[in-house]
């Protein structure tokens, strides 16, 4: 067994692969079995970790992980694995530690690519910033797992991340309203939302206060493409109400990995336009 | 148990990396059953090196001489400039004897969820280094981590600019290590990374 002592050592209670992983857990008293993601470890002492994980029934819980700074369980207790984990404690609100095991080791396909480990971390991030601790968000925590098995797919995720992020603010209670036109009740054509309100309206319906207005991304309202400039806005949309609603509750701004995965799409949103700007070459002309 | 100057020196002992209070005591009895011998050279060399040894001006390894040893050394690459996350990563390098260019530590790696940012780490003197010339490739030798690799990346972002060939450590299969013990990502990685024969 990789990153610390316990008993999930049978094949039964460690079972690989992704196929239904909120099926797999057993819960008794203050010891329980899930899937988790590790959305942060930090080094506690000199060999354990201060990790926090999400599960499907548990939500966001945090636990001391035995061995997950040392040198063999660093790997496991990396932000953005998969892993069956257990979580044992003698009372309900003590800290209790986690064993794991790796189910899809996240990190690593994610850590070649750029933009896929600042998708991993920003999502981790984002995670773990605004979840409230021993809450379930069961629907969250799925379609966090789907995005990170196909994270290394590359930046066509990035429609998944954002809708990922609607999901978690419709989950905190702070969802956007995107199905009709708050001003005319319109169901097509809806292009802006209001940055206080949270609800959609059409190009048509913007009028003078569409300067005002965050830009609407196709993909958000059915659309099946969506380039740079979409995922760029889409960010944008999800981070302003994740930053006033879910963090600024906290009194806390966007966490770094976030900022910096907004800047590196707003960069390749930027190239785009650039390169769509230049005129095209003629062939044998240079 | 043996007075207030026991107490004092096996509570600063165990506050040493791989050091417990059990280790503490055992350590604190040997050095005071052999003071002459043990003790008291151990308190000069302490001595001597807090006052003389400090972090290089060029590269941050640490020396008694600024610069330090190895960016004074005339027989080292000059072209070459190896990014380590600490002193502990250039000490390995340089056990392992297999760089003979140059070092910088960059002083840690960015961590969103640790508060580590940008300007925390001692990249602007590296920046200078390559501006200054002669510098033809930079090796990024950062872990194998999420926070490793993440400043990986934005260190490349930011060194590509100066046309410097940037290039970072493998990841694999260790020496001695059998496949059925390696762990998932470090098999992922090693396959991706698989190279012609």
């Amino acid at each position: 067994m990789r990153g610390g002592r316990g008993p999930a050592r049978s094949a039964a209670a460690t079972p690989r692969g992704l196929a239904n992983p909120c099926r797999r857990h057993y819960v008794q008293g203050m010891d329980w079995q899930a899937p988790a993601v590790v959305l942060d470890a930090r080094p506690f002492g000199e060999g354990d970790a201060l990790a926090a994980v999400m599960t499907a029934e548990h939500g966001l819980h945090r636990g001391l992980a035995r061995g997950g700074a040392s040198r063999s369980g660093a790997a496991v207790w990396q932000a953005g694995n998969l892993l069956q984990v257990r979580w044992v404690a003698r009372l309900s609100d003590q800290l209790g530690s986690f064993s794991g095991e790796m189910i899809h080791p996240g990190a690593a396909h994610a850590m070649d690519d750029a933009l896929a480990l600042a998708m991993l971390s920003a999502a981790c991030a984002v995670a773990e910033g605004v979840l409230p601790e021993r809450e379930p968000h069961p629907r969250a925590f799925e379609a966090l797992v789907g995005l990170i098995a196909n994270i290394p797919r590359g930046a066509d995720m990035l429609t998944d991340l954002v809708r990922w992020e609607a999901l978690l603010l419709a989950d905190l209670g702070y969802g956007l309203d995107l199905e009709q036109c708050a001003v005319t009740g319109e169901r097509a054509g809806l292009a802006f939302v209001s940055p206080r309100t949270g609800r959609a309206v059409t190009a048509a319906a913007s009028g003078l206060w569409k300067d005002r207005l965050l830009p609407l991304p196709g993909f958000m309202v059915g659309a099946n493409t969506a380039g740079p400039a979409d995922w760029r806005d889409g960010l944008r949309l999800t981070g302003h109400f994740l930053a006033r609603d879910a963090f600024g509750h906290l009194h806390r701004g966007l966490p770094q990995a976030r900022l910096m995965l907004y800047d590196r799409v707003a960069a390749m949103a930027q190239d785009a336009e650039s390169a769509a700007e230049r005129p095209a070459a003629v062939p044998g002309e240079e | 148990m043996g007075g207030p100057e026991v107490e004092r020196l096996i509570s600063l002992l165990a506050k040493l990396p791989g050091m417990g209070p059990r280790s503490a005591r055992r350590a604190a009895l040997r050095l005071l059953t052999e003071p002459e011998t043990r003790m008291l050279p151990l308190a000069q060399a302490l001595a001597e090196a807090a006052r003389a040894v400090k972090p290089c001006g060029v590269c941050g390894n640490l020396d008694s001489l600024d610069p330090c040893a190895i960016c004074a050394d005339p027989h080292r690459d000059r072209t070459v400039i190896c990014v380590v996350e600490g002193v502990g990563e250039l000490w390995a390098l340089e056990r392992a004897q297999v760089h003979r260019g140059l070092y910088h530590v960059l002083g840690g790696t960015l961590s969103a969820l640790g508060g580590v940012g940008p300007d925390d780490l001692n990249v602007a003197p590296l920046i200078a280094r390559i501006e200054a010339g002669g510098v033809e490739e930079a090796i990024l030798a950062l872990g194998a981590t999420v926070d490793g690799a993440t400043t990986a990346h934005w260190l490349t972002d930011r060194l590509r600019p100066l046309g410097v060939r940037i290039t970072r450590l493998a990841q694999g299969v260790p020496m001695g290590g059998a496949l059925d013990i390696l762990d998932d990502g470090t098999l992922a990685t090693a396959l991706r990374a698989r190279r012609p024969v």
